[in-house]
């Protein structure tokens, strides 16, 4: 029973991002979701080299076949090689569909590998599903997010999208389940790279800047005045996030211009955004269309940055403030 | 001397967001345009490369007729030449079907090329998809999210940040590159520069029937994805009101939406009152 006739959902196992985000369990789960409506089987792809911690974490995330690939040629992440080996295995097993996270080498990955197949592919989705005629029906933003997309794949194959990490929630793992792996040889003729590694590190400040921040704490005119503001820093602080702020704000100098926010400004996606005292200008709104989960607080319930929020907290935005960090610090555990 | 491509988009300003709710497209000739910002920083490393190096600067652009401002406002940054695609057949392409029409516009007029530049991603469609699929239509080894470029004769070298790696990497020409809206800040227009760029030299316009492109259209021709529908977001909140005394709506609040609130800070705030109970 080594190859299958059933039809196949292919997720790409980005295990690089594993400690920063989940998106190939997340991803996982999503393909269990999707397989059963299709009538298909999940298959997670892993190249690299000594991988079988990333085996056994995607077979207790939902996988119920794993295509490996442990080479010491594949130690590092490569564009070329990658591309030329699922090339390879797609136009041999012919998947249904194939999801990769939109990582920042997802996303540059996966549009190549479109090419190559010769299909079509659906960028930085924030949602999946089947439609009625069994396509996969693929949920884009477009405009700051400010607009969503269904897009389909009418006729070509594989159905491809790279997903937005925190779209999707991860099955809890269960390390009993079995999965068939599959331990592929590296292919004979395959690529030289012709972009060279010369160097690299792991870094953390691209985690440290507002466009990068899953949490940001925004502060409008609604604040007050400057010392008031400045206790924001603290809710970022305990939250492990940063700190925005219109333009009122900036020109008032309670925030610095990094800190912008809007269309003359940063463009943000946070997993989860305080606004505080903010209207909803949307100027400053054209900045936040990819915050996932908005949390305004303002004193007036009508204003347009509660009508966008999911969480709409209609009181004084610096006594809300102080309860936050109050509360937040007896509840917060590390 | 470098060649260097640089592919530019117009968007329309975020302002105003008409679309066609019938086809589900954008009414792109309804909205006042701008350069699209990644495709600036795009434009500003090529200047800078020009400045440094020897190179002619191409600027390249498929989009509607009024997207040749985007053209002559480079030109009057100092790129060198224009080319505008334009043409009906081209409208409503994908990633899939733009990528390909611009690889046929350079393979016909900048052959030559040594790089080329295009933004990250673009403000209305932000795929980031068309400078890696350029890349594949034209066999290059290529960078997306490039923050600085050197050039050592025929070697490239970059430094990027990718999920959390600093790269640096070497490729050798040709190559493409995608900037990031990190580094090359662009410069600003300068009045004088404009003007001459209106009446100076010409900008090259092509049609689909210039680049081999056949009678049916690219929509139905080439493009691999179809948009069924296109909505505003916010129809999708739940829009959850909370109103009281500010200790009481911080309490409900956490309470309500601890998962979210832990998810999001990646740090547990659940359940620690059982665990004071059972103390
Ligand atoms: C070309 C252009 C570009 C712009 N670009 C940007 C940009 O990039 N970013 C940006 O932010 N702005 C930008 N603006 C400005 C924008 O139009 C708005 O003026 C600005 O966003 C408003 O900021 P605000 O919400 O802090 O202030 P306000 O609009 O004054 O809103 C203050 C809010 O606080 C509430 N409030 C007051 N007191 C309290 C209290 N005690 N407790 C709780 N709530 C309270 C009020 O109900 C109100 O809703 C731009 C404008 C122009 C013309
Ligand atoms: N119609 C177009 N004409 C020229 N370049 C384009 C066009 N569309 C996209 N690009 C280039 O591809 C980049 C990424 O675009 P996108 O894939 O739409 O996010 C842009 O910054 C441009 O450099």
């Amino acid at each position: 029973m080594k190859k299958s006739n059933k039809k196949s959902i292919w997720v790409f196992g980005d295990y690089r991002n594993y400690y920063q985000n989940r998106v190939t369990l997340q991803l996982l789960s999503k393909a269990v979701d999707l397989a059963k409506i299709i009538k298909a089987e999940v298959c997670a792809l892993i190249f690299g080299h000594e991988i079988d911690e990333w085996i056994m974490e995607y077979t207790a995330h939902g996988a119920d076949r794993i295509l490996a690939i442990d080479d010491p040629a594949l130690k590092s992440y490569s564009t070329e090689r990658y591309l030329a080996i699922i090339e390879a295995l797609a136009k041999e097993r012919d998947p249904e569909i194939i999801l990769i996270g939109a990582t920042d080498f997802g996303r540059e990955f996966a549009p190549r590998l479109a090419k190559r197949l010769k299909t079509g592919l659906s960028a930085d989705c924030v949602g999946l599903d089947i439609t009625e005629d069994g396509l996969l029906l693929q949920l884009a933003p477009s405009f700051g997010g400010n607009m969503l997309a269904e897009i389909i794949t009418e006729r070509h194959r594989p159905q491809m999208a790279t997903v937005r990490p925190g779209t999707f929630k991860e099955i809890p793992h269960n390390y009993e389940r079995k999965a068939l792996v599959e331990r592929l040889p590296l292919m004979k003729n395959l690529p030289k790279s012709r972009v060279r590694l010369i160097e690299y590190e792991r870094s953390v400040e691209k985690e440290h800047t507002i466009e990068n921040a899953s949490v940001i704490v925004c502060g409008g005119r609604g604040m007050g005045n400057k010392e008031k503001f400045k206790r924001l820093q603290e809710l970022a602080k305990l939250l492990g996030g940063n700190v925005g702020a219109t333009r009122p704000v900036v020109y008032a100098g309670w925030a610095d211009h990094d800190a912008l926010v809007g269309q003359a400004g940063k463009h943000i996606k946070p997993k989860i955004l305080f606004s505080f005292g903010i209207s909803g200008a949307i100027q400053h709104t054209a900045g936040l269309g990819e915050a996932n989960f908005i949390v305004a607080i303002n004193k007036n319930s009508q204003a347009t940055m509660m009508k966008m929020a999911d969480v709409a907290i209609a009181a004084d935005a610096s006594d809300v403030l102080n309860s936050l960090i109050k509360e937040l610090k007896k509840r917060i555990r590390e | 001397m470098l060649n260097l491509v640089v592919c530019l988009k117009q968007v329309p300003m975020v302002t105003e967001l008409p679309w066609d709710e019938k086809t589900g497209t954008l009414r792109r000739d309804l909205a006042a345009g701008m350069m699209n910002p990644a495709c600036k920083h795009a434009l500003e490393a090529a200047l800078q490369i020009k400045e440094k190096y020897f190179a002619k600067i191409t600027v390249i652009t498929m989009g509607p007729p009024a997207a040749e401002e985007v053209l002559r406002e480079a030109m009057a940054l100092g790129a060198d030449e224009a080319i505008l695609i334009c043409d009906r057949l081209l409208a409503g392409s994908d990633t899939f079907a733009t990528s390909l029409v611009l690889k046929e516009a350079i393979k016909k007029k900048c052959p030559k090329f040594d790089l080329i530049l295009c933004g990250a991603y673009t403000a209305d469609s932000e795929t980031a998809q068309v400078g890696p699929q350029l890349a594949e239509e034209l066999d290059l080894p290529a960078a997306a999210y490039v923050e600085k470029l050197e050039i050592f004769g025929r070697t490239l070298r970059l430094r990027r940040l990718v999920d959390n790696f600093r790269e640096t990497l070497e490729m050798e020409f040709p190559a493409l590159v995608t900037i990031s809206m990190e580094n090359y800040k662009p410069r600003f227009t300068k009045l004088a520069g404009l003007e001459n760029a209106f009446c100076g030299k010409g900008v090259v316009v092509l049609d689909a029937a210039a680049l081999g492109i056949k009678a049916a259209s690219m929509e139905q021709q080439c493009s691999r994805t179809k948009v069924r529908k296109v909505f505003l977001k916010k129809a999708q909140k739940e829009n959850v009101l909370i109103q009281g005394t500010a200790s009481l709506v911080v309490t409900e609040f956490l309470d309500k939406y601890q998962r979210t609130i832990s998810t999001a800070i990646g740090k547990s705030i659940e359940e620690k009152k059982l665990d004071e109970k059972e103390q």
